[in-house]
């Protein structure tokens, strides 16, 4: 019982979307598709679900083809962004649409749709929503009762996108603990796509990270997050600090920078690329590092400090204030690495962004 | 209920985009009373003024029942053509991509654009007997021309760009992923229509057919072309009104006016109250 995607292709038009997509879903698995907007994400997703056709590769539930069903043979559930509920039915009628649809052969009896629903709408909560009509519901109730919807026909595979991204911060926390534990005690196999790795990662089983149309790690949260696999993904969980290093016996160096920290990399000799995350670096004060401080800001519980080199080179750190006390602007400070992802060959040193810019050229004055 | 609220904001605290108020409103409120509610109250006095038992003998006089008849039945033939053909223009503009698509979505101002005398005319030498389509139709033994049938053409003609331009902007509006969502839970394309999409485009169907149907009734100069006006055979209700003005009985004229007017308001009436219905726990509050 599994779902395997291969080869998968797609373009709209000229711009590729979809570039070689392999993947297999486990039954009763909950599965994270996670990229920033253009990755081609969604559009996965609606391939899966039937409502977008690939230009080339394969899909199949349990050993069927499902290229050759539609939408609708699929038995899917899809909760769409923004719910797409319909706005004439009540909650009830919403829930029950799947259901009264079917061919008068198999639809259950009256009674027993009324049972369903009424029972769907107790395992979501809404028991007292039953009878309002959409645009009578704020936005997390509406989610449930597009979800309610979408399991109404006991579909082999839940697909939600962005199901939390019309909702405020709060809601978004309390509806994906309550997700993870409807998708437990229903025992579905769910695909969501997001864009946000901590909702990802706090759900999901496994994430797929996905770029540019193309999968580029598979993992479970903590593995992705200790080992990303490539430079895209160091970047997208945050390890926003790039710095060049040389190579040598699987041993990365730089000056001005310990690296004792970190373990050995078979990365062959040369020129590399060290990804960090600002809070995995420490300041250490010292006259003779080529690294100085240009900026000192507080975030309330940090200090983020933007030290640069002489050739150019600049690093964004965050330290707990408290150890941070003694840090002046224009000291000499060397750094300290705690954890971070070598990846071969060197990149562009990045620009400084604009923001950080201006607040240096404000610090100096 | 919404001017109370106006009025009553205290001034300074919102800004509207345009000022005056109360030159604007006024404006609109010396409209309204001079050019469409004052004429109609002049009719309703006029009716009064004949008494009912007069009234009711203008009425049902056999040649004003005889053409209330022609005039319902051909605006209620040409109601459903409208209601059918506008809504699947509708949603032929709407739905598909083609070329001269944008034209032919222009097209559709042809019926509002025309003086209706000239849609009569022209209607009329078409379907003539030695016309285009009339040649097709009279070896078939079909007459359009001073028949009921003509009368609904000519009425058809005249108002199906409302039924298209009230539908045209809410199926445009319309959430894709609404039908997209009722196909994922198994629904068939006519249930997808009949369940999801109807509903939704109904309450402007339901004014557009309304608004198409009043226009109907009281559609004059495209009719009267084609009708022929023969009495108590095609002669439409407005004509017969224009009749007794001309004849100076201006009781007459009145009653057969005013006969109409009540119609046209029932009509509207009712389909406000349903579209309220409809759309009353539709939308956000």
């Amino acid at each position: 019982m599994s779902l395997v995607i291969s080869h998968l292709a797609r373009r709209f038009g000229a711009t590729p979307v979809l570039r070689g997509i392999e993947l297999e879903v486990r039954q009763g698995e909950l599965i994270a598709l996670l990229g920033p907007s253009g990755s081609g994400k969604t559009t996965l997703l609606r391939i899966i679900a039937g409502l977008d056709w690939p230009d080339a590769g394969g899909l199949s539930f349990d050993g069927t083809d499902w290229l050759q069903r539609s939408a609708a043979e699929r038995r899917i559930g899809f909760v769409f962004q923004h719910y797409a509920l319909f706005p004439h039915m009540t909650v009830r009628d919403n829930i029950a649409f799947g259901l009264t649809v079917l061919p008068r052969a198999s639809r259950p009896g009256k009674a027993q749709i009324a049972a369903t629903v009424d029972r769907l709408l107790r395992f979501l909560q809404i028991d007292g929503l039953a009878d309002r009509y959409p645009a009578e519901l704020s936005g997390g109730q509406r989610q449930r009762v597009a979800l309610g919807r979408a399991m109404a026909i006991e579909p082999r595979v839940l697909l939600l996108d962005e199901p939390f991204g019309a909702l405020d911060a709060q809601v978004r926390r309390d509806l994906r603990r309550w997700l993870r534990g409807v998708h437990d005690s229903a025992g579905t196999t769910t695909i969501f796509v997001t864009h946000d790795q901590e909702e990802a990662f706090e759900l999901a089983d496994r994430v797929v990270v996905m770029n540019g149309g193309v999968i580029e790690q598979i993992g479970q949260p903590d593995e992705i997050y200790d080992h990303p696999a490539t430079p895209f993904v160091a970047r997208f969980l945050g390890l926003t600090v790039e710095l060049p290093v040389t190579m040598r016996a699987g041993r990365a160096e730089a000056a001005g920078l310990d690296l004792s920290g970190l373990p050995r990399r078979a990365i062959p000799d040369g020129s590399a690329t060290l990804f960090l995350r600002p809070a995995d670096i420490q300041p250490v004060s010292d006259p003779a590092a080529p690294f100085r401080v240009t900026e000192i800001a507080s975030t309330g519980a940090l200090l983020r400090i933007v030290a640069q080199n002489d050739a150019g080179c600049w690093i964004e750190a965050e330290v707990p204030r408290r150890g941070g006390r003694d840090l002046r602007v224009g000291q000499r400070i060397g750094l300290r690495i705690v954890a971070g992802q070598i990846f071969p060959g060197g990149t562009v040193p990045a620009a400084l962004p604009a923001a950080t810019s201006r607040t240096l050229k404000e610090t100096r004055s | 209920m919404s001017v109370a609220a106006v009025i009553d904001a205290p001034a300074g605290r919102q800004r509207r985009v345009l000022p005056g108020f109360g030159l604007t409103m006024g404006l609109v409120l010396t409209y309204v009373g001079v050019i469409v509610l004052l004429p109609v109250i002049a009719l309703v006095l006029k009716g009064a003024e004949i008494g009912p038992v007069r009234f009711w003998e203008i009425v049902t006089a056999p040649r004003t029942l005889a053409a209330l008849r022609l005039t319902i039945t051909a605006a209620a033939l040409a109601t459903v053509f409208n209601a059918l053909y506008g809504l699947l223009m509708a949603w032929v503009l709407v739905r598909y991509r083609f070329p001269g698509r944008r034209l032919l979505d222009a097209m559709m101002d042809i019926p509002f654009a025309l003086p209706t005398a000239v849609a009569g005319l022209s209607l009329t030498a078409l379907f003539s007997e030695n016309g285009w389509y009339g040649q097709l139709l009279a070896p078939v033994g079909i007459s359009v021309v001073y028949t009921i049938w003509g009368v609904a053409i000519a009425m058809s003609f005249t108002s199906i760009p409302f039924v298209v331009r009230t539908v045209q902007p809410i199926l445009e509006d319309l959430d894709q992923s609404q039908e997209e969502a009722a196909r994922t839970l198994g629904a068939t394309p006519f249930q997808t229509f009949a369940r999801v999409i109807f509903p939704a485009i109904l309450p402007s169907f339901l004014v557009g057919t309304t608004i198409a149907f009043a226009r109907s009734l009281g559609e004059f100069g495209a009719v009267i072309f084609i009708a022929g006006n023969l009495p108590m055979k095609t002669e439409i209700a407005s004509l017969l009104a224009v009749i007794r003005l001309e004849e100076y009985d201006y009781n007459g004229a009145a009653a057969i006016a005013l006969t109409l007017v009540a119609i046209a308001m029932v009509l509207l009436v009712v389909s406000n109250w349903l579209q309220s219905r409809l759309t009353r726990r539709r939308v956000p509050a």
